[in-house]
């Protein structure tokens, strides 16, 4: 065989060329403008609440810095007029250290309200963000949502909101940091300008070696970042897929590769270490060199009398606070860019527009209405000049069952989602018992047009809460009604605990047919007027499938039903048949006029599929041939 | 060593309160003192695979602790020196006193900061390289362990134990161990200089000590205890979010928005008061341990003063009691993250090494050898199986044989236990009785990397890699030619869907990738089980979404080659499998009927009642499966 020489060829010695483990997701933007005013704008609107607290806090912040830069003068007191040689008083020493615990008291208190109000400020602000966020996405168009994932959404609700809450936390202390920066400046050169202009000249020393240095250590920071979320990615990746890669006996290949990513964010690592570490020994020169010019300059000025030996002790206190404004600044410039980045996407979900919306004066659907579905020359597409539907109608009558079929990409799921609303027609009117769903409420319509999708979602709780998904009020009566209904309670029962069962996440233990049988339930219960069915296409075991159709049966008696139907049996069992393909209705009927027309519905069923919905149009000619030849 | 027994049982007293989040690693909590111990000593071990970086850290530690003890008394000195107290004589001689304090000051500053930076660099690179080794470790031990340890550990479990709780152990070396000889440098050489210089104020400037340290101690593990509690609010929250994005149709199709909202409000509520409690903890904590540090102050001032005014000490003495005590200040009170991380290592640690010491219960037998195929027989002889911790068992007695060439086809009702046979061949899981052969080799008895090779098993729901479609499809074979993956492609009849792609066989696809359709999925793990050229192959119920026409093609695809293999097809549609040459009629866990289509048929059993039941509603139908 040719093959299997191909295979001798194979050098399996050398790097796998066709292997990768995890995958590289493409960074967002991290850092953005360290300003921008719109993006301020927005977020204080969410500020903007609490800003008689914010208020406050930033008094305890200015309160807190002023005992901070107190304490070292206080002791300058005490010892100049109180211990120094020849002024020795004890009341001094009394007044003094009165005063200290003052200011002490007052700093604990100060320190409190601060941290206190700040923290939870931040807490409620990113906690009403969140919400916002939801809430807007609870409304928005479906057509978004269709084209972004879930995954990024999350990362806007949850790492954004994060990092602004950071930015939060630390705008208010940046405020005591430069209270603070120039409270020591202003003190310094009040005690004495010259030695303090003196001490002072390192300060900008370290301004200037930071500045060149951030730019430098943010790369080396982000680098070691973005390794690591790769090399968890991969580590993930590994833990999803490991029956996979043990079935394929991918152990090793994985492994090696595993052992490069893993490495390459070792380096980036130790290399961003270097750079964070760099940064000590310069900031301890500084400082030593500040406190040998105050020990130098200011003590003999202290010996020639022109000084208070109180001044230098000050001096030396202060020179231990005096970089960490200047470090903790510069920081807080790269937690503003990260926040704008944040901001702005932020702001991009709560920008996202509303385009299906209650309008002024929309009436309530009600209960009595007759149940019809009728579309008159609906025109409606997802791009622009690319009609999915073009000039479509038909009327589903009260009570009927109206099947659509087609191929893939015919038409049948948009109908579908028209009828709900997801979207607004183009042109044209869909109407739902004779009212035209744009001059509905959205609510209304949801209570009398029930919807069973294709993939069957549930939610994690219990089957119980599933079931009554739609209907919280529903008592557990009328819920074991419906899954008897629809024959789901049988293996409700046999479930752990029964309809207290906890589903897992999107009801992972229970199998494709069961979650099946209790979305049907759960469009049971909302007894609603109207039937939407998208009927699912993956092949269920047939014992499953038996209860479904017979599910099925239950669910449209003395509904209105439109369905999209894949399964013949459910086809046939339709009053009507409604043919699309290509956005036009190309025949109507039942399945046996249907049949004699030996249209596009007869050669599809002919075709032996075991589902319509597989057929793609390139398929249909090639098939019918393939299909003739067996 | 008394410390580390009262950091050990705070620790199981914190983590003890907290609820747990894995199941299979909840008893781990529960962990003793001993065990914790232990652990905490594998870590030290750990880390002294790099003896040469540990030995430099911790000399640096040492060198620049004592440097920064050095600080104060110079500062004391000049003081008294620019006074006058210490140099009697001329100015000139004081000056240069200043000058020479002045510049040992200097010497001892930068070499602090060298030192500290010796110190953090290789205090982190002690940590990374220890993570590093753990990672691949990990890694590997994930790789090997069986199906049936995956089926009992939560996914996320694992996730949450390779990231967080490695961390915590990669971490302990830097904010554990260095912290212990840093404090211990700072505590106790500091309080033998300063109660050697004056006891009362020696005494008074460390009486903050204890208490911060206290406080923060038991500070620190009260966060990690909420915070734990907090992630599984934070997690139920973004599982409220995850699932109602994913099911945004579902909301939408019911009108459910209101109630949706309700129930993330109930989740963000929950968080945002443990949040907000959680500020209050850590507040409240931070203000007290800055008052007490600030009497604590207060007292050496006024004692101090009086001192000064008796003329015990000299001002240069008392200022450098308080800047000893600025210097203290910041490692004391990290003192509680210390605690916390000799708590977290312990907790992480023992969950960690559990795992990479967990028994692998399928490996090679000590004198295995590759499997050799030559006549390629399958023979399953009296074979039963049993899940661990299950009641019954899932197979019993199931003996079969196939040759190269021929098909089997497996059927029965849903948990009959027909996959189960799947996962024996390949020893996902191992025969609790009876062998399973290939030309007479036990496969129990070969080395697992040629039995895998050789086994080819097309899964149910098959996991698609985040990458191209090239290497999703080369998955099994890496170095494989562009030639041959597009002919597998094309037997499993997805060549053409893939070329008609924009990028075509580079397309991403997987998590996050284009999305593929259930039946393009499963082809694709078809063209992925092809690649192998595996000796036998089974179909583990994997065309169920496959339709039934694109089926038959990749049947007639695949005819030419199946001469050279054993092929099982379990299924539960008979389309798929009544071609065999041989189906066997799986109930609860036992062969109950077996022959060709017609014989089975023929007997009117079960099989034919299944039979009637698939093809009853077409029974109109051109019987164009049933002679195909």
């Amino acid at each position: 065989m040719s093959t299997q020489n191909d295979d001798e060829k194979e050098d399996t010695s050398g790097r796998p060329t066709k292997a990768v483990v995890g995958s590289h997701r493409d960074e967002e933007e991290v850092f953005g403008k360290a300003y921008d005013p719109r993006i301020v704008r927005r977020i204080w609107s969410f500020v903007k609440p609490y800003q008689g607290r914010i208020f406050i806090s930033v008094a305890a912040v200015l309160v807190f810095t002023l005992t901070q830069l107190a304490i070292p003068l206080v002791i300058r007191y005490a010892i100049d007029h109180g211990m120094a040689a020849g002024r020795l008083d004890r009341s001094v020493m009394i007044s003094a250290t009165g005063a200290f615990a003052v200011i002490i008291l007052i700093n604990y208190a100060a320190s409190y309200v601060q941290e206190s109000v700040v923290g939870k400020v931040a807490e409620n602000v990113l906690s009403d963000l969140r919400r916002a966020m939801f809430s807007h996405l609870q409304r928005v168009s479906l057509s978004f949502m269709d084209k972004t994932e879930v995954g990024r959404l999350m990362s806007r609700l949850q790492g954004d909101v994060n990092s602004m809450q950071e930015f939060l936390e630390t705008s208010v202390m940046s405020v005591g940091d430069i209270v603070l920066l120039f409270g020591i400046v202003s003190v310094l050169l009040w005690l004495d300008f010259r030695l303090g202009l003196l001490t002072l000249s390192t300060m900008p020393v370290l301004f200037i070696v930071r500045l060149f240095w951030l730019p430098r250590a943010k790369v080396a920071f982000m680098a070691a970042h973005e390794t690591n979320s790769i090399a968890n990615g991969a580590l993930a990746e590994g833990i999803h897929g490991v029956r996979t890669v043990q079935s394929l006996e991918r152990q090793h290949v994985n492994f090696d590769l595993y052992d490069e990513k893993v490495l390459a964010n070792l380096r980036a690592h130790l290399r961003s270490a270097k750079y964070a570490q760099v940064m000590v020994p310069i900031v301890d020169t500084l400082t030593g060199v500040a406190m040998a010019t105050v020990i130098v300059v200011g003590g003999s000025m202290v010996l020639s009398h022109s000084l208070d030996v109180g001044i230098m002790v000050a001096f030396l206190f202060y020179i231990q606070r005096f970089f960490d404004p200047i470090r903790s600044l510069t920081m807080q410039y790269s937690v503003m860019q990260r926040a704008m980045a944040s901001g702005q996407r932020i702001s991009e979900v709560l920008d996202v527009p509303v385009d299906v919306s209650d309008k002024d004066g929309a009436v309530k659907l009600s209960r009595d209405m007759d149940g019809s579905v009728e579309f008159r020359n609906v025109t409606f597409g997802y791009r622009q000049n690319l009609p999915v539907l073009k000039n479509v109608s038909f009327r589903v009558n009260p009570g009927e069952t109206v099947a659509l079929v087609g191929p893939t990409g015919s038409g049948k799921s948009s109908s579908m989602a028209l009828v709900h609303r997801f979207y607004d027609v183009w042109s044209g009117q869909v109407l739902v018992g004779g009212h035209d769903v744009r001059d509905l409420t959205q609510d209304s319509l949801g209570e009398q047009v029930a919807m069973v999708l294709q993939e069957p979602f549930l939610f994690s709780g219990s089957v119980l809460e599933n079931i009554r998904y739609h209907k919280t009020v529903a008592t557990r009566e009328e819920v074991v009604r419906a899954a008897q209904a629809v024959g789901a309670h049988d293996f409700i029962e046999h479930l752990p605990n029964g309809y207290d069962t906890e589903l897992e996440q999107r009801g992972g233990n229970l199998s494709l047919g069961q979650r099946q049988l209790i979305s049907f339930a759960r469009a049971l219960v909302a007894d609603a007027k109207i039937l939407v069915l998208d009927e699912a296409t993956a092949s269920i075991d047939s014992y499953t499938e038996m209860l479904i159709q017979k599910a099925l049966v239950k669910l449209l008696e003395g509904r209105t039903g439109l369905v999209i139907a894949h399964r013949l049996a459910t086809i046939r069992g339709a009053d009507r048949i409604i043919v699309l393909q290509n956005g036009e209705i190309v025949e109507s009927g039942n399945h046996e006029q249907l049949m004699e027309r030996k249209g596009l519905y007869a050669r599809l069923y002919n075709m032996n599929y075991a589902s319509f919905d597989d057929i793609s149009e390139g398929e249909l000619e090639l098939d019918a041939a393939v299909g003739k030849a067996t | 060593m008394l410390g580390l027994v009262w950091i050990l049982s705070l620790n199981t007293q914190a983590i003890g309160g907290a609820p747990e989040r894995g199941k299979s690693f909840a008893h781990v909590a529960e962990a003793s003192w001993g065990k914790g111990l232990s652990t905490l000593l594998r870590i030290v071990r750990m880390t002294l695979r790099h003896p040469w970086q540990v030995a430099i850290t911790i000399v640096s530690t040492f060198i620049a602790a004592t440097l920064q003890l050095f600080i104060p008394r110079l500062l004391g000195r000049a003081i008294d020196q620019a006074q006058g107290v210490m140099v009697a004589g001329a100015d000139a001689a004081a000056e240069h006193a200043l000058w020479n304090t002045a510049l040992i000051l200097l010497v001892v500053s930068v070499l602090r900061g060298l030192f500290t930076m010796a110190q953090n660099y290789f205090g982190e690179a002690v940590g990374h390289r220890t993570g590093y080794e753990l990672r691949l470790a990990f890694y590997e031990k994930i790789q090997r362990l069986s199906f049936s340890f995956h089926d009992k550990v939560h996914t996320g479990d694992l996730i949450t134990l390779g990231l967080l709780d490695l961390d915590g152990v990669r971490m302990f070396f830097s904010t554990g161990i260095l912290r212990v000889v840093l404090l211990g440098v700072l505590i106790g050489v500091g309080a033998y200089l300063l109660i050697s210089t004056d006891l009362v104020l020696g005494l008074l400037s460390l009486s903050f000590v204890p208490f911060v340290a206290w406080r923060s101690s038991v500070t620190q593990l009260k966060l990690r205890s909420t915070w734990l509690t907090l992630q599984q609010r934070l997690s139920v929250l973004s599982r409220v979010m995850d699932e109602n994005l994913g099911g945004i149709r579902v909301v939408r199709a019911f009108a459910a928005q209101r109630h949706e909202l309700e129930k993330f409000d109930r989740a963000k509520q929950d968080a945002l008061d443990l949040a907000t409690e959680r500020v209050d903890i850590r507040v409240s904590n931070t203000s007290a341990m800055n008052f007490s540090f600030l009497a604590a102050m207060g007292l050496v001032l006024w004692f101090g003063g009086q001192k000064v005014i008796a003329g015990q000490i000299s001002v240069g003495t008392l200022a450098q009691f308080l800047t000893f005590m600025t210097i203290l200040q910041m490692p004391v009170r990290q003192l509680g993250l210390m605690v916390n991380s000799f708590a977290r290592a312990s907790t992480c640690g023992t969950r960690l090494f559990e795992l990479l010491d967990a028994e692998l219960d399928i490996e090679d037998a000590p004198d295995a050898k590759d499997l050799v195929v030559n006549d390629g027989v399958l023979r399953f002889d009296n074979v039963g199986f049993r899940y661990a911790g299950a009641g019954r068992p899932t197979l019993s007695g199931i003996s079969f044989e196939a040759r190269s060439g021929e098909t089997i086809g497996i059927v029965g009702p849903p948990g009959s236990g027909k996959s189960t046979i799947a996962h024996l061949i390949p020893r996902f899981y191992d025969v609790t009785s009876g062998a399973i052969t290939i030309d007479g080799q036990d496969i129990s008895k070969v080395t697992l990397q040629s039995l895998r090779k050789a086994v080819g098993v097309v899964q149910q729901d098959a996991f698609l890699f985040t990458t191209s479609i090239e290497n999703n499809i080369a998955y099994g074979n890496p170095w494989a030619r562009e030639t041959r993956i597009g002919q597998a492609a094309e037997y499993a009849q997805l060549h053409n869907y893939i070329i008609g792609l924009p990028a075509g066989y580079t397309t991403v696809v997987g998590e996050r990738g284009a999305s593929l359709s259930g039946g393009q999925r499963q082809r694709l793990t078809i063209a992925r089980s092809l690649m192998l050229r595996p000796s036998v192959l089974v179909f583990d119920d994997s065309t169920a979404a496959i339709d039934a026409g694109t089926e038959q093609r990749i049947r007639a695809a695949m005819k030419r080659f199946a001469k050279d293999r054993v092929t099982l097809i379990i299924s539960h549609r008979l389309s798929s499998l009544m071609h065999a040459d041989q189906i066997l009629f799986v109930e609860g866990g036992r062969i109950v009927e077996r022959g060709t289509h017609e014989e089975l048929l023929a007997l009117g059993g079960r099989y034919r009642a299944l039979y009637d039941l698939q093809l009853r509603p077409d029974d109109d139908r051109p019987a164009a499966m049933g002679a195909a």
